[in-house]
């Protein structure tokens, strides 16, 4: 039988402060992009025209960038897109002058006329054009938003009524953490928002909390089962017995991003993406964000869970509390071997 | 036993289900028939699973009411005549399972699966409706030019085709093959055009074969021909295939250049059911203007038949006018049923379409792309369960095999949902579910795991499994609710594909908790059961 991390003892909450300053970290640098760079939102979000040639042959992106500007659609980008005979040209309204000759509704034959001159009619198809007057990608942001902050609540009222509200916003908490972080990554990597993507963020939020609520059940069973352990010593014990679940479920979610990521083609590529991340930064921040926040708000405000975590302050106890209190308590009294079966 | 044998059960009819909703079923399609190129309804068999159109190519467009030349009162009434126009003009591309819907309060989505030309689709949905209503060539001046229209026609070298019987001959005549006058005495050849005309009913009627309407329709877009028309006769052609006896013909109507009136006028029009004659009536009113001008022309128009013309096609058979019309009036269709009156009226209505359409987002997707995007999909979900499968075999040896088994079973219930449910398969959708392969072992990682434990602790092998089962309970059920509630809000909040990974997000939730712990819980049972001695259990 193989067993990871069978009685693991790792003092987990330990490293909190280490863990906040990784995060603060990783905060500031994508907080860096955004101030600079911005997210690179899709035309679906900011309007405008998007098409996806093939051509027969291979054709420097600068030639077609070149046509474009020679037709009157400057600022167009042109990206590679999965291999070399395959283009994506995205003319968004924002950019500038992009509309300045035509509305969005032209671009798409601008486009073609301009593939028609420099890679030559017939030697390129047209395989997705997408238009999107800026309206409805105004509305598009307006809904992502919402159904963030939608989720937020919804799990923070069904946890107050499943935990207590603590873990509630401790675990709400740690899953603003993984947004914030996955924006922050989404910004680094110029990833394009789309909404596949933030369908992603959105599955993030879900697998975060699912990872967090694994962790907090155990924590809820354990004050139960071991009254005399403080919460310090109790959110160390759940997390190290939930850690072969932890490493099983990870595994099998990374083996099928992984697939995605390599396998699924350049449209999903930064669904993948961002998926790869969530499971790192939910996985994270379940036991290092959720975990000590939680410990942080039993402080503030006790609750009848909050055994020691006042008296703790921040830091790890040099004396456990208690007569002898060891990490992994010896089991209650074993149960009779046989049991007639029902 | 007798749960397990209940247990068993219960699993049979759940797979009986999901393969009963997966067989092929006959599902009734429009296509376009080869040999006329229009469209009739044919029942094909297929797997009940839809594709999306990132998946299998096509168009989207969403459009709303154009509110640049003003602002209109009530986008929501407009946006459901726009609707019924749109679906009538939807025929002319030929798309099976075109998908017209209001979306919201006031946009209006629009999909064709399998078209290539986004330019056509817009040119087609966009028009607008333009209604009119025109007298019908009263004095036979279309019939009595037709000699020199075919005269023209052969001069430039057109020849009558097929073995079709010349002449404009009476449809329900003694004698269709019998050559009429005018023509025979032209020329020994029938006559190009007037050998695919069949006297209509009512005067400016023609008939015309459904399989030569297109020969007849290219011979009218010639330009000689068009100068040969008399002056103030335009040719129309009828908007619906019409079946006498085994054969569909297509009305082809002389109407006057002039239009008495058009849909501008036309404020009102509704259907009902006459109660003393019980006849089929359309009411409409007209704006005081268009009241007083149709007043002028119908009293010069009594006994004349009126074609009403929505975009270039006569809609039904034209009415007669019986007496001086103004402001109110009243179109009867005698005992025809009462729906064909409320169609009749809303096309009268969209016909007064308020303002034209915008096109507000625009997706064309080729089908080679859709093919790759689900080539891929499948690839990458192959790998991906593979890997699943090894890790949890290697893991947890015999208790994983279990675990793989209700993997699979989890694979075909979630399929089978969508698929009963009537849910589109998109590309997110198809990631949502290669993604969910990977947590949907998660329920099972839990109860092993737990199992381990409660082993561990020195409890017996059956009071383990069943105890693992039950403590494990709590963290499933929280964990998976909370992630379908964040799900949920996906499906209320997003749109199309963001929809579709939801739905596909929620069902695998469900198939999951239906498959990691009942379909599990059995098989270990019946394992404890066959082997009552063993002690150590393979987890």
């Amino acid at each position: 039988m193989i067993r990871f991390f069978a009685n693991a003892n790792y003092d987990f909450i330990k490293w909190r402060n280490w863990a906040y300053g990784i995060t603060a970290a990783i905060m500031l640098v994508g907080l860096g992009f955004l101030a600079t760079r911005g997210l690179n939102y899709s035309i679906e979000f900011t309007g405008g025209t998007l098409m996806q040639v093939e051509t027969k042959t291979v054709v420097p992106t600068g030639k077609i960038r070149q046509a474009l500007d020679d037709v009157g659609l400057h600022g167009a980008e042109i990206q590679s897109f999965g291999s070399e005979t395959s283009y994506v040209i995205r003319a968004r309204i924002t950019a500038e002058g992009a509309t300045t000759e035509a509305g969005t509704q032209a671009v798409a034959t601008v486009v073609r006329r301009a593939l028609d001159a420099s890679v030559g009619a017939g030697q390129y198809s047209v395989v997705r054009t997408e238009e999107v007057r800026p309206k409805v990608g105004k509305e598009l942001q307006g809904k992502a938003f919402l159904a963030i902050i939608l989720s937020f609540f919804v799990t923070l009222v069904y946890l107050a009524a499943r935990f207590e509200w603590r873990f509630g916003l401790a675990a709400v908490l740690a899953t603003a953490h993984d947004v914030l972080a996955t924006i922050a990554f989404i910004s680094v990597m110029h990833l394009e928002v789309s909404l596949i993507v933030v369908g992603a963020v959105l599955t993030v939020v879900g697998y975060s909390l699912n990872d967090t609520i694994i962790i907090f059940d155990r924590v809820r069973e354990n004050l139960h089962k071991y009254r005399r352990q403080n919460l310090y010593e109790i959110l160390n014990l759940s997390i190290n017995e939930t850690l072969p679940r932890s490493v099983l479920t990870h595994g099998t979610t990374i083996a099928t991003t992984l697939a995605l990521l390599l396998l699924a083609g350049e449209v999903i590529r930064p669904f993948a993406w961002v998926m790869t991340f969530g499971i790192f930064t939910g996985t994270f921040s379940s036991i290092y964000i959720a975990a000590p926040i939680l410990l942080l708000i039993e402080k503030r405000w006790p609750g009848e869970d909050a055994r020691g975590a006042r008296a703790l302050g921040a830091r790890a106890p040099t004396v456990p509390t208690g007569p002898s209190a060891p990490a992994v308590p010896k089991p209650p009294a074993p149960t009779p071997p046989r049991v007639p079966v029902r | 036993m007798g749960t397990i044998r209940g247990r068993l059960i219960t699993i049979g009819i759940l797979i009986l289900a999901s393969i009963a909703a997966l067989l092929p079923r006959n599902i009734t399609q429009r296509v376009v028939d080869q040999q006329t190129g229009r469209m009739k309804d044919t029942t094909i068999r297929r797997v009940p699973v839809n594709l999306g159109l990132d998946l299998q190519g096509g168009i989207h467009l969403a459009l709303e009411v154009d509110e640049s030349n003003g602002p209109v009162p009530d986008c929501a009434d407009a946006i459901q005549r726009a609707e019924r126009v749109v679906r009538t003009r939807i025929d002319e591309f030929g798309t099976t399972e075109p998908v017209v819907q209001i979306q919201g309060r006031c946009r209006l989505i629009v999909e064709l699966a399998g078209e290539k030309d986004p330019a056509r689709a817009k040119s087609v949905i966009q028009r607008t409706a333009f209604l009119e209503f025109r007298i019908t060539d009263m004095q036979n001046q279309f019939q009595n030019t037709l000699p020199q229209i075919d005269a023209v026609l052969r001069k430039a070298g057109v020849r009558s085709r097929g073995a079709a019987p010349s002449a404009v001959s009476q449809l329900f005549g003694s004698d269709t093959s019998k050559v009429t006058r005018d023509s025979a005495a032209e020329a020994s050849t029938p006559g190009a055009l007037s050998s695919l005309l069949f006297q209509g009913q009512l005067p400016g009627e023609f008939l015309v074969p459904e399989e030569q309407w297109e020969v007849a329709d290219s011979l009218i877009q010639r330009p000689d021909v068009r100068q040969a028309m008399p002056r103030g006769i335009d040719l129309k052609w009828g908007a619906q295939v019409e079946s006498r006896g085994a054969k569909s013909y297509r009305a082809l109507y002389a109407v006057e250049s002039r239009p008495i009136i058009t849909g501008e006028e036309l404020t009102k029009a509704t259907a009902r059911r006459d109660q003393l004659t019980n006849q089929s009536v359309v009411d409409f009113a007209l704006s005081r203007r268009g009241g007083r001008k149709f007043g002028e022309e119908t009293a010069r128009h009594i006994q004349h038949y009126m074609a009403i013309i929505l975009d270039g096609r006569v809609q039904g058979q034209p009415p007669i006018i019986k007496s001086q019309i103004s402001s109110r009036g009243q179109i009867e269709l005698g005992t025809k049923p009462l729906q064909e009156a409320s169609d009749l009226a809303l096309v009268l209505r969209a016909g007064a379409l308020p303002a034209p359409l915008q096109i507000v987002e625009e997706r064309a997707i080729g089908a080679s792309l859709g093919e790759d995007s689900i080539n891929d999909g499948i690839r990458a979900g192959i790998v991906g369960v593979v890997l699943v499968i090894l890790i949890m075999v290697g893991y947890y040896r015999l208790s994983g095999v279990l675990a793989v088994g209700a993997l699979t079973l989890y694979c075909l219930f979630t399929i089978a949902g969508l698929s009963a449910f009537g849910f589109t398969l998109t590309l997110p959708g198809l990631a949502g579910f290669v993604l969910s392969i990977g947590i949907a072992v998660d329920a099972n990682v839990l109860i092993f795991e737990r199992i381990r434990e409660e082993l561990v602790h020195g409890k017996s092998l059956r009071l383990a499994v069943d105890d693992g089962f039950k403590h494990a309970m709590n963290a499933i059920v929280d964990s998976n609710v909370s992630t379908a509630l964040t799900a949920f809000i996906l499906y209320l909040v997003g749109t199309g594909p963001v929809k579709g990974f939801a739905i596909t997000l929620i069902i695998g939730i469900a198939a999951s908790m239906v498959s990691a712990i009942f379909v599990v819980k059995t098989l270990f049972l019946i394992w404890l059961q066959r082997r009552p001695a063993m002690t150590t259990l393979s987890v």
